[in-house]
Order: C-alpha cells, then structure tokens, then sequence
C-alpha cells in the first residue's frame, strides 16, 4: 500500500516510454533527441499550467479558468509588445505572471470570502475572463508581424540542447518540488485538502490556502500566457480555448486525487507528459487532430475511475488478521 | 499537593448552538502538576467545553484566564501559542500524511532564509517523543496505516511536540484495550510531573479515581460542583452526574420471550469482523457492549444492508432473507436508528413529518402523488406517541434538541411497524429527560412484542436495558452473558481484553 | 468548515425562529402564509423581469409586440428545455456540465442519419435516443464508482464534444428531410411557437414532478443529506441515475429542436451553452449545493435570462460580451445571499 503512489508514476513512466517506442516502429525518428527535445518543449506549458493546477485540485478545488487567463495575459504582453517594442521581455513576462496572479486572486477571493464552489466561481470567471479578452482587443488579432523579434525569440533560445522555454518549465518543476515538499504553505495545502477539519484544529486557515492555491494557479497561467503567445506567435480570443481541460486531464492522470489531499510534483510532471506524447504521435501516427479532444477526455474518465478504484481500496480495519493482511 | 491559585480558569462560559444551550453559565479551573477530571454524562457540555478552550468555538459570554491573566482565544492557533493542547475524542489526523507530519503540522520546524521545512529534525524529534512515549512506532509511517490505538499514540505525541502547559485529554480510553490505557495513564504522570495542568474527560469512574487529583461536574451544561478527588466516594460523584439515583432511569421491564424473530449465521466482513452469530427473539433486549472501534456499528451497519461487503446469513422468523440495502431492510422489518443521528439518522433540513414519512412514501402516497395531509396524519400519530416536543410538525428537525431529533428518528422507524428495532448508541449526546424517555419507550416496545438490538458504550445502560449482552472486541464475539451472569468486572474485562475471564 | 459550508436559502421562512417551545403540536397541516411567499427569491426573481420588461419597452418600443416576444423566446427555449431536468439534478446535489456536448453528439447522430435518409420520427428518436445513452454513461460512472459529478461531466463534456469532431471533423451536416424546420420553427398557434408550447407543458409537468410526487420529495431528501435519505431506505443511486438519464434525454430533445431550428450541425454546437443553462438553474434560486430550489424558480429565471440577452440584444452587445454578463451573474447570484446574509447576522 505505501509504495502505491510510487507503483503509479513507475507504470506511468513505463506507458510514457512504451507509447514512445510504439510510435518509433511506425517512424524511428520519433525517438531522436531532436524530436524528443520538441515534444518536452511542446509540453512545457502543459507542465506548468498543471503544476499551478494540481496545487488547486489538492485543495479540494478546481480552477477551470487558467486557459482564459492564460488567453488574456497572452493578449495583453502581446498588445504592450506591438505597441510598445521597447519594453524588455523579461519585464513583459513579470507583468504576464502579475496579471495572471491577479486574475488567479479574484477566483481565490471568490473562494475563500464567500465561500462559493471553485467550480462555480471558475466556471463563472472563465467566461469572463475570455469576454474581457474580446473588449480588449475588440475582437482583433495580434500577429507574429506585430511582435518584436526577442518576444518570439526567446523563449526558442538553445541553451545547452534545450530551448529557454523547456528550461524555464524544469525550473517551474523544481521550484514547484521544493515548494510542495519544503515551504510550510505547501504542506499546509496537502494537509488541508487531506483533512479540512484537523487542518482547522491545527490551526490552519483553510480557505486562505486555497487562495493561495488559486493564486499561484492564476501567476502560472500569466506566465504561460506570454510563452504561449510567443510561441504561437499570435495572439485572439480563443487562444488555448478547452486547454483547461488538458491541464485537469494531466493532474488526473498523474494520480492527483480530485477529493484532494493526494498528489505528487512527479505524478503531474508525468501526466502531462503523457499527453503531450499523444499529441504528438497523433499526427506521425496519421490520426486527425480532431481525434485529440475526445482522447483528453476519455483519458480524464479512465484516469479518475482507475484513481477512485485505488483509493477506495483501504476502509477501517477492526479485525486482527486484516491488520496483518495489510502490513 | 493541592496549591491554592490555579493556573487557568473559566468563569461564565456561555455558549450555544441551535435547540440547544450546551454551555451555561460553566466554570472550570486547573492547577499545574494535576489531573483535574470533568465528569458528566454524554450532552453534559464536556466536548463544547474543549472547543470553547481550544479555540474551535468562540464562547458568547464569560471569560478564560491563564495564570491570572484574561485570555482571548480567537483560533485554534491562539490556543496553541498559549500552550493549550488538547487530544480529542475522535482523532482529528491527516491520513495521507506520515506521523512525523501529524504530529508537526501547523507548526513545522523550519530553519535558514528560505524558512525551509527541517525534516531530517522534525523526523529526528518525532521519534524521540515516540520512544518517550513508549510507542514503537516509525516516524515515516502513513497514518493511514495505523489502528485506532496507535492514532492515538501519534496524538499524544502531537500534543507533547510543543511545549504544552495545559493538556486536555477528551476521553482518551474509549478505544483503548487495557494495556494501552496503562500506557496513556503512565504518559500522563509524566506530564503531572513536567508540571502541565491536566484536564481529563471521561465517565468510568475507576479511571477518574486512579488518575485525577480534582474533580469538576457537568449536568446539562450546567457547572454542578467541584473539589479534590479523594474527599468524595462513587456514589456522591454519579449522584452529582445524573442529579438522582441511578436505577430510576433504567425502567427494564420483565417480558416473556416469544419465538425466534431474527438469527444471524457467520456473520463475516473481510476487515471490520469475522464469524458473528447470534439470535433475537420476540420481546428481547439484545445488548452490543464493546469499546469504541470494536466493529459493533459496522455488524448492524451489515444488518441494515449498508455494508455491502458482509457475507454470512441472516433469516427473519425462519425464512433466510437477502438483504443488500437499507430499502431491502425495512422491507424485512429491520431498522436502524444510526448513531451518527445528523448524518445518517434525519434529514435535518427537511420537517418532521416528511422525515416520519420518508420511509415509506410509497405506502401513504400510493399512486406517487404527494398528499401532505395524508403523511401529516401519519406523522402525527407517532410523533404524539414518542411525544417529541415542537410547536407542530412542521418544524425543520435541525430546530430540535438532541432528544427529539432522536425520537423523531425513532417514530420514523416505528411508522413502518418494523420487527427488529436495531438502536446504535441510542442515548449519545442528548440530555437526561430524553435518554429516560427512549428507555422507558424500549420498555414499552418489547412489551408490545418488538426485538429490539441495543449497540452501547455505557455499561449501565446495557446492563440496565438488556436481556443478554454481547461482548465484541477487534470484530469478533468475545462473550455472551445472560442477565443472570451480567458483573460490570466481566463485562468490561471482555471488551478491552478480548478475553472471557472465568467467573 | 470550509467544505461544508453551505449557501443560506433566501427562500426560507424567516420566522422559523421557534427553537424551545413546548407548546403540543397540533394535527392539522398549518398552511404557508402569504407573508412568507412574498419573501421569497421567486417573488424577487419575479419584480427583477418585470423591471427587465419595462427597460426593454422603453429601449425598444418593438419589445411588446407579441411577434417579437415570440421571436425572443427562440434564444433561450432550448437552453431552458435543459434546465429543468438539469434543476433536479442539481437540487439532487449532482451536476452535468456535459450537456452542451451531449446536444453536440445528438445532433451529429442526426445529421449523419438524415444524411442516410432517415423520416423525422425516427430523427427524433435518435436525437433522444443519443441523449439518453450520454446520460446513462454519465449516470453510471457517477453512481456506480461513487466519482463526484463534476469530475466525470468535465471529462465527458470533452469526450462527447471530442466525438462530435471525429465525427464530422470540420464539414457541416444540412440534409435535412422536409418538415424536419417544424420542431425548432413552427408554430402550433398565433405567436406560439413549437419550442416555446413544448417548454410551456415541460414546465409544467416538471412543476409536478418536483413538487408534488413522492420522486420530487425523494429527490429534496437526497440533495438536504445524501446519506441520511439511503439510510431512509430510498435508493439513492438509481434516483440519481434516473435523474442523469432524464438530463440527457432533454438535451438529446434540446439538440433536436436546435437542430432543426438552424438547419445544420456543426461541431461546434451549442458550444458553451452548459454556462448558460446552469446559470439559468442557479438564478433560480436552485441551491449549486444541492437540497433547495423550485421549478417556478427556474422558470422566472429562464424570461428574465431570456429578456436580459434581447435587451441587450437590442442595444447591439455582441456574443461574447455577454457571456460575459452571464458569467458575471452566475457569481453574483450566489454570491448575493451570502452577502446578505452576512450582513443580516452582523451583531448590532
């Protein structure tokens, strides 16, 4: 029982490379490092964006607006850029990460002071969030033309084989790694969706750390906003629309309990790159696009069904001989 | 021993919740180096009490001092830096986390700029409070792994992991075997001798009288009285306790047994207990004694068709029935008046008498469509009968005192005219007039030819009440004594040794 | 605690005060004062339209016509056709967030079946049909593996949605047989058309079925306290599924009136519209909770919706601007009483 979790990123690692190795029978460059380099960058935004959302799921939440944040960040560094070139990238990205920490707040705030389901509330700022992108840009895109070439190149920026935006989502993981495992907040955000109750008799106050859950989930999703407007180079309304259903899948897959309390860096890491993966292989394998959203989905329902199989497994244990079993 | 100042006090602690004042106007005061026993009967105020002095629960009125000095406890964390500690009846833990997290979440040990988390220390002192403690116990451990006892063993080492002055123990032993609740009474000598003041909680009276140096008593969530422990007997403490003699409540009336109404075979669940028999017969008061934990709830949980996984066989007036849901149950005539009374027992939020008519909608409303009046009539005649006390029944349940949310519970199950009435812990938590009346219905019951299964963690109820006990510890059946045979030493000795001693 | 903190219902009698008297009950049912219907949300619900109302018919003096109401009530029928087996689920304290995509998958079923010929009954079965299995699956997998709702329906909202792409990729489905215009169209008489007479009776019949059968009683029980109504002997489980199955079947119903009223499926469509409807419910004072709500709620709910996006309908808000109104209200409107009941409890 204790190795469960370890069990589940250890298969999981397995599937990734099994899968990997099933699509270089079809076409043996799959596995080049070249492609194998532009499958992790390609998911590198999938990986942060679930990392800021496992951090909401453990807190017995779920935060479906981090693709419209993400989108009205994306619209605002890029509309700063084409108006104001001048601007440095670095700054852009830290005004990216603010907006989104900000929009990430209001959800938070929606959250803890009024107590209202995060499920409503995002369901509700979702809307929002990506309507205030259309007054905004009035509907209008933002095209590569209109970028200044450091905003498109650097996050492509080769830095030791990888791309600055892979190397920026190792950061993320590491950082995300230390915060989960060594900051007091990140502990008391396990503990609390663990247990809200013996949270509160610990004297923790659990709404305020699924704020700060939301929060960082929303400073995540703005600084995705600015890697993905560079990356795409583009940036309209219906940037990343439905994305925030890849983000749930990952968490999901990745064994992140959505009754909360449960949940690893590594076991998200993995889930997405699991997706990114399919993703990847759909097109080499010749299997239409279209194909990808009703995977994402299906994965989701699997992912959750096999989680609640697993942990449905342990109920009290009275009797002697069932303690021994267990041990 | 005795020292004249206390160390911290109440005075005037009022505090409320729906239906019911749990704590009126209640004073309360501890000394360093000694074990003061709260004493009082389940609903007395004794948990409110807890809350109120750790934090949980804000008093309306009335004031808490710490060596002289007032005190206002906003949170749970207030308490905390106050050294007030507490280990509850129920251990509140994190399952998914290790001990060494239990035991220091919410004040982690933290070193260097980045007031990054110490656990190599926080493992290195966990294991030593464990070894102080006795407990053998590995520190890395996922609290989901451990049984009830050892819970309670990483709670204690909680309480002991930030320098406590004032410990509040809230029934400690419930679920403790004998040997474990010598373990705990040597952990609290050590405290007494580290100078903490001790607030003990329970109602078993030769712990009160080995351990505690003082006694306070509740009634009612009244203050009743106080003073040293060895200047009183028993007698004068349950007098205190109950405010009249104990065999008034109990009125056991003498039936004649009919015949076999309910025989349970092998009785089995993979982990909660193992090969259970039993019969009931018409008339019968079936007593279920154990410690808490003991698997006495999840067997009638079984026999109500909850627990899906339970195998084994059980008839109804000789006929072997199925039953795979609480529906299937009551269609046997089998019920069940939960202990969990607002979770599982009434829907609080729904009226009186559309919790009576729940059950069996389909029978008032024959052809599916609602008539308030007829389920109103239904209600109304056994909400007279339990006499439950409420301006009409209208009224939402949750507006209720404990006592008649409980017998609207009990008239619901009646409504359907069962054959076996299981009650689990039927008088938990409500006060003395209520518990008196569910006796003195019970009575009235198996007079009028109902079986009924009482599952009960007070020894003088069950002994009280029953016509046979079962004794269960760790999910199996211990004992099974007759009236005749019933001696409190025989009883217990079963439930916390797992073991029949020879009379 | 954080997690089981609930929404106070505004709808509530406030003078249920009555806590420790002891006063012996009497036999007869005490009937509802007026009083306490004029507290309540619905009345509230129903002063708010009226004023919609009037703001429209000074914004536009077009707005009484009775053809025009009549063109209205094409905009949200169909998203209300959805809300009222969708209020249930919700009072029941379950959610389906998938039905925008089950109209998705419905309707592609009938684009490919009329493109093979098929008459308008059987298009209408099969777009009911699709629905009822959607809701199954969703029912199924909820009760059977006991997963919260919302995790299951954000998955199959994508499953379902995915399937409508695979399905039909980017072309569009018109063929269409004659007559099929009926459903989302016609008229049964004068300004009444199809959709809306068909909503008319589905209020109704839900009014009953909520508020006066055993099954709507059942149903308050499991949403007030799950656990409490199965151990009441009431099998909670396939009323929930049941209830599940009655969600889809009405979007598979919704997705055929769509359907037909625009004459063509795409993927995308009804892309969204689980925003809307669920916006619908929870304005009408249905508790996102679970355990308290009506239909006459959700009914008010549905025309003052309904005029909000004409009314700004008329004053040329385009689509996404008011999905951003929609969001904004869906916050707003729980978020009001707990507010005011705050504000309401605040020592004085």
């Amino acid at each position: 029982m204790k190795t469960l979790f370890k069990q589940r990123e250890a298969l999981l690692s397995i599937l990734i490379v099994v899968m990997t190795l099933a699509v270089a029978t079809i076409t043996a460059d799959f596995i080049s490092l070249a492609n194998l380099v532009i499958v992790y960058n390609d998911t590198a935004i999938l990986i942060i964006l679930a990392l800021g959302q496992m951090l909401v799921i453990i807190t017995r939440c779920i935060d479906l607006s981090v693709a419209a944040n993400l989108a009205f960040t994306a619209m605002v560094v890029s509309m700063l850029n084409s108006q104001f070139p001048e601007i440095p990238v670095v700054f852009l990205l830290i005004i990216g990460a603010l907006l989104g920490m900000c929009l990430g707040m209001i959800n938070g705030l929606l959250v803890w002071k009024l107590g209202i389901p995060a499920i409503v509330v995002t369901l509700g700022t979702m809307s929002i969030y990506r309507g205030a992108v259309f007054l905004l840009s009035d509907g209008k895109w933002v095209n590569a033309h209109e970028m200044s070439e450091s905003f498109i190149d650097i996050p492509r920026y080769v830095l030791l084989g990888l791309p600055l935006m892979a190397w920026l989502s190792i950061l993320m993981i590491a950082v995300m790694y230390y915060f989960s495992r060594y900051q007091r907040t990140g502990r008391e955000i396990f503990a609390a969706g663990n247990s809200p109750v013996a949270a509160f008799y610990c004297g923790m106050d659990v709404g305020k750390l699924q704020f700060k859950a939301f929060t960082i989930s929303g400073l995540l999703a703005g600084l995705c906003g600015y890697l993905w407007a560079s990356r795409y180079a583009v940036a309209y309304v219906d940037v990343a629309a439905g994305f925030e259903l890849q983000v749930i899948a990952a968490c999901v897959i990745g064994g992140i309990s959505i009754m909360g309390g449960v949940g690893t860096v590594l076991g998200c890491v993995l889930g997405a790159l699991f997706l990114g993966v399919i993703n990847n292989a759909l097109p080499v394998i010749g299997i239409s696009p279209f194909w990808q959203m009703a995977i994402s989905g299906a994965v989701i329902v699997i992912a959750v069904v096999v989680n609640t199989r697993a942990e449905q497994g342990h109920t009290r244990i009275i009797l002697k001989k069932a303690t021994l079993k267990a041990a | 021993m005795t020292q004249s100042t206390p160390f911290f006090s109440l005075r005037g602690i009022c505090k409320s919740f729906p239906g019911v004042k749990a704590l009126d106007d209640v004073q309360l005061d501890l000394y360093p180096g000694e074990v003061t026993a709260l004493i009082g009967e389940n609903g007395a105020g004794k948990s409110t009490l807890v809350k109120t002095v750790t934090g949980i629960y804000q008093p309306e009125s009335g004031q808490l001092m710490l060596e002289g000095e007032p005190l206002i406890l906003s949170s749970p964390d207030k308490a905390r830096e106050h050294g007030i500690t507490a280990i509850h009846q129920e251990t509140v833990l994190f399952d998914e986390l290790s001990v060494t997290e239990n035991i220091f979440a919410g004040h982690y040990l933290r070193k260097g700029f980045f007031s990054t988390l110490d656990w190599p220390t926080m493992h290195k002192r966990a294991q030593q409070i464990l070894e102080s403690i006795d407990a053998p116990l590995s520190a890395n451990t996922l609290l989901k792994h451990l049984s009830i006892g050892q819970r309670h063993m990483v709670a204690i080492a909680r309480a002991l992991s930030f320098d406590a002055r004032v410990v509040i123990l809230d029934e400690p032993t419930a679920a403790l075997s004998h040997h474990e609740t010598q373990e705990l009474y040597a952990i609290v000598n050590k405290l007494k001798q580290a100078g903490c003041a001790i607030l003990f909680i329970s109602h078993k009276f030769d712990e009160i009288f080995s351990i505690a140096d003082r006694f306070t008593v509740f009634r009612d969530g009244k203050y009743i009285d106080s003073g040293v422990i060895s200047e009183v007997d028993e007698s004068q403490l349950v007098k205190m306790m109950v405010g009249r003699s104990v065999d008034q409540i109990y009125p056991k009336v003498t039936v004649a047994l009919g015949e076999e109404v309910l025989k349970a075979e092998n009785l089995s669940h993979p982990t909660e207990f193992d090969d259970i028999s039993f019969s009931l017969k018409r008339g019968e008061i079936l007593g279920f004694y154990g410690l808490v934990g003991a698997g006495r709830t999840e067997l009638m949980q079984g026999l109500f068709g909850v627990n899906e996984l339970m195998t084994g066989r059980v008839s109804i007036e000789g006929q072997t029935v199925s039953i795979k849901s609480p529906a299937q149950a009551i269609a046997q005539g089998i019920v069940y008046v939960p202990e969990e009374r607002q979770a599982q027992g009434a829907i609080l939020d729904l009226p009186i008498y559309q919790n009576i008519g729940l059950p069996q909608l389909s029978k008032v409303n024959t052809n599916g469509w609602l008539s308030n009046y007829a389920e109103y009539q239904m209600a109304d005649k056994f909400a007279h009968r339990l006499s439950v006390k409420a301006p009409n029944w209208l009224e939402k349940v949750e507006n209720l005192s404990g006592g008649n949310q409980q017998k609207v519970v009990i008239a619901k199950w009646l409504a359907t005219l069962p054959k076996v009435l299981i009650l689990d812990e039927p008088t938990k938590g409500i006060d003395i007039g209520s518990k008196a009346a569910v006796h003195a219905f019970m009575s009235e019951l198996v007079e009028q030819g109902l079986s009924v299964i009482m599952v009960s963690s007070e020894l003088p109820e069950v002994m009280g009440m029953a016509d046979r006990i079962i004794v269960m510890h760790e999910g199996l059946n211990v004992c099974q004594l007759n009236r005749d045979e019933f001696t409190a030493e025989r009883i217990v000795s079963a439930a916390t040794n797992g073991r029949q001693e020879s009379a | 605690m954080d997690n089981s903190r609930t929404i106070p219902n505004t709808a509530q009698d406030p003078d249920n005060t009555l806590n420790n008297s002891t006063g012996s009950a009497v036999s007869k049912l005490p009937s509802t004062s007026i009083k306490q219907r004029l507290m309540s949300w619905e009345f509230f619900l129903l002063l708010i339209t009226a004023a919609v109302c009037v703001a429209n018919s000074f914004a536009s003096p077009y707005f009484l016509d009775p053809w025009n109401l009549s063109d209205a009530t094409f905009n949200f029928v169909e998203k209300a056709i959805v809300a009222l087996p969708l209020a249930l689920l919700i009072i029941c304290r379950e959610i389906d967030l998938s039905v925008a995509s089950i109209i998705a998958l419905a309707s592609v079923a009938m684009g490919y079946a009329a493109q093979w010929g098929a008459d308008n009954t059987t298009l209408l079965i099969i777009g009911i049909s699709v629905g009822i299995c959607c809701g199954l699956f969703n029912g199924l997998l909820v009760t059977h593996f006991a997963i919260p709702s919302i995790v299951i329906t954000i998955g199959t909202m994508s499953l379902f949605r995915g399937l409508s792409y695979i399905l039909l990729g980017d072309q569009v489905l018109k063929d269409y047989p004659a007559g099929f215009d009926y459903f989302g169209q016609g008229y049964v008489y004068w300004v009444f058309s199809v959709e809306f007479t068909l909503f008319l009776a589905l209020a109704v019949v839900f009014y009953l079925l909520l508020h006066h059968t055993n099954f709507g009683r059942r149903t308050y029980a499991i949403g007030k306290n799950p656990t409490g109504a199965f151990y009441s002997g009431i099998n909670v489980k396939r009323h929930r599924l049941l209830l599940f199955i009655l969600v889809g079947a009405f979007a598979g119903l919704a997705a055929v009136l769509l359907t037909s009223r625009l004459g063509s499926t795409r993927p995308t469509i009804a892309l969204g519209w689980e925003l809307s409807i669920i916006t619908m419910v929870v304005l009408g004072g249905v508790n996102i909770m679970g355990g308290s709500g009506s239909i006459h709620g959700v009914f008010i709910a549905v025309f003052l919706m309904g005029f909000v996006t004409f009314g700004l309908g008329l004053l040329n808000v385009p689509g996404i601007v008011m999905s951003i109104i929609v969001g904004a209200m869906l916050i707003a409107v729980i978020a009001c009483p707990v507010l005011l009941a705050r504000y309401l409890q605040r020592p004085r």
